[in-house]
């Protein structure tokens, strides 16, 4: 006979009389405890789970996108099918998986998967189909419009330039390099999310920084010469 | 050559800083509501009829997350909005019997494996409702009970400020906390007025408890057993009249050689 609460986060159990309490932490849980959580209770934790990685991947969905509205789009289709896919899993995948990695690399596959889709689009355009806007939008450069200096700040403005040649790159280059430096992470786990080895992921992210370089200064050349 | 490789490896650090230095972005609100929703896991609420008319039981996935009375049912749901900063819906299903059965006085609270969603509730609150929910139906405790219970005697007004903010009255039976000197005491769920009536309709009698501290008893004794409890508590109710002598305080009772019952615990044991 017991009865269970759920406070901040995730859950935990402690008891009382009469009593079975799911009590949880203001500060995130650990990787660990939030994996061991997912497999005790999939629906209660799935929410700890999304408060825990929601500015994370909707950040590098923003990253990989370059707009706004394809980045929560992405990331909502992302948290959807990781709990679709955790519904399936015995308790043990789920408690062995390598979280962070595997909600990455479902947040880049949604990604591509989107940007497959706008491809299609822009083919319809080619053959005088009527989707030419969206379509000729979809190859402009991303947040273009936020990038008219209009009224911000100069750091701002560099910012959201180099967020938007970021996203010029070519996917596979875009997609190492942002892991590596933007989200900050190891290259082991870079390749991991990747499904790379090691090497591959290293040069990627390698050549994606020169590709950088030179988009930056042909950016700053266009500059001057319009200057 | 060398000065060139010199000036990429210092650009590449450049590149790598001012990539690093890009702020992370914040999910929109809306992401996680959104999310929940679309697997299903949106909060729900039932309406569910009481002595004291309709109240709204919102439940997420996690448990019950607010107890609230509402003059409709869109009233609530903005409440509840504004409130937690995410929509809810109506649940199509019936409320669970176990809730159905708490709310009808059929089970004991403690007894009905409810699941509670107190997120944003402090150590502190958690501690103090978790005590009321071990109060029985048909009985009351002082909310200076409450304080001393939960290992903070001085913190009775703080104990009254965690109750009124109970965000699940009725099923956390905040209602059951009354002032020690016998008056009632307010209520969140629409005042002082409901929570006699819910007292009423457990068997407490609110009117003949108001009575008896008015006139200076605050506990019972029983001669025989040489032990003393809050006048509600189950074991003494039925003591035989000859039994029963009355106490203005637990300290009157120990200096007249009896004990705290350990089913109330009137005062602390010693």
């Amino acid at each position: 006979m017991s009865t269970t609460c759920v406070t901040e986060g995730f859950p935990t159990r402690f008891d009382s009389p009469g009593l079975r309490l799911v009590k949880g932490n203001a500060a995130m849980p650990s990787a660990d405890a939030l994996t061991a959580d997912l497999a005790a209770d999939l629906d209660v934790a799935f929410e700890t789970l999304v408060v825990s990685f929601q500015d994370r991947l909707y950040s590098f969905a923003h990253r990989l996108c370059g707009n706004r509205e394809d980045a929560e789009e992405v990331a909502q289709d992302s948290f959807v099918r990781a709990y679709r896919a955790l519904k399936t899993y015995p308790s043990d995948r789920i408690r062995a998986l390598a979280l962070q990695a595997w909600l990455y690399r479902i947040t880049l596959n949604v990604a591509r998967n989107k940007w497959r889709r706008k491809r299609v689009r822009l083919v319809s355009l080619e053959n005088g189909g009527a989707d030419g806007e969206a379509a000729r939008r979809a190859w402009e450069a991303p947040d273009a419009a936020e990038r008219r200096p209009d009224s911000r700040l100069e750091q701002e403005q560099d910012r959201a330039g180099l967020a938007s040649l970021v996203a010029t790159l070519p996917e596979r280059y875009r997609a190492a390099l942002i892991l590596r430096y933007v989200e900050g992470l190891r290259l082991e786990e870079v390749a991991t999310i990747l499904k790379q080895p090691l090497g591959t992921a290293k040069s990627n992210v390698h050549r994606a920084v020169n590709l950088l370089r030179r988009a930056i200064s042909d950016s700053r050349r266009a500059k001057r010469s319009r200057s | 050559m060398k000065t060139n490789e010199k000036a990429s490896a210092s650009q590449t650090l450049a590149i790598a800083r001012s990539l690093a230095a890009l702020p992370r972005e914040r999910a929109p609100r809306s992401l996680l509501p959104a999310v929940l929703e679309r697997v299903g896991l949106g909060d729900r609420y039932w309406q569910i009829e009481t002595p004291i008319g309709r109240i709204y039981v919102a439940h997420s996935r996690a448990g019950i997350s607010m107890v609230s009375r509402a003059r409709s049912a869109r009233d609530f749901e903005k409440n509840f909005a504004s409130r937690f900063g995410r929509p809810i819906g109506p649940d199509p299903a019936r409320p669970p019997a176990n809730v159905r059965a708490v709310v009808a006085g059929r089970l004991r609270a403690r007894d009905a494996n409810l699941r509670f969603d107190l997120r944003g509730v402090s150590e502190f609150e958690r501690a103090v409702l978790l005590k009321a929910f071990e109060i029985p139906r048909g009985e009351v405790r002082p909310y200076s009970w409450i304080a001393r219970e939960i290992g903070h005697p001085e913190a009775v007004r703080a104990t009254g400020s965690a109750l009124a903010k109970n965000p699940v009255p009725v099923l956390i039976p905040c209602h059951r906390v009354v002032r020690s000197d016998g008056h009632i005491g307010n209520y969140s769920l629409g005042g002082p007025q409901n929570k006699r009536t819910l007292l009423e309709a457990e068997g407490a009698q609110p009117a003949t408890l108001e009575k008896l501290a008015a006139s200076g008893v605050r506990y019972f004794g029983n001669a025989a057993g040489r032990y003393f409890c809050f006048p509600t508590c189950g074991g003494i109710g039925s003591l035989m009249r000859e039994n029963r002598v009355h106490f203005a305080s637990g300290r009157e009772a120990i200096a007249a050689g009896y004990h705290p019952c350990g089913d109330c615990r009137p005062a602390a044991v010693a």
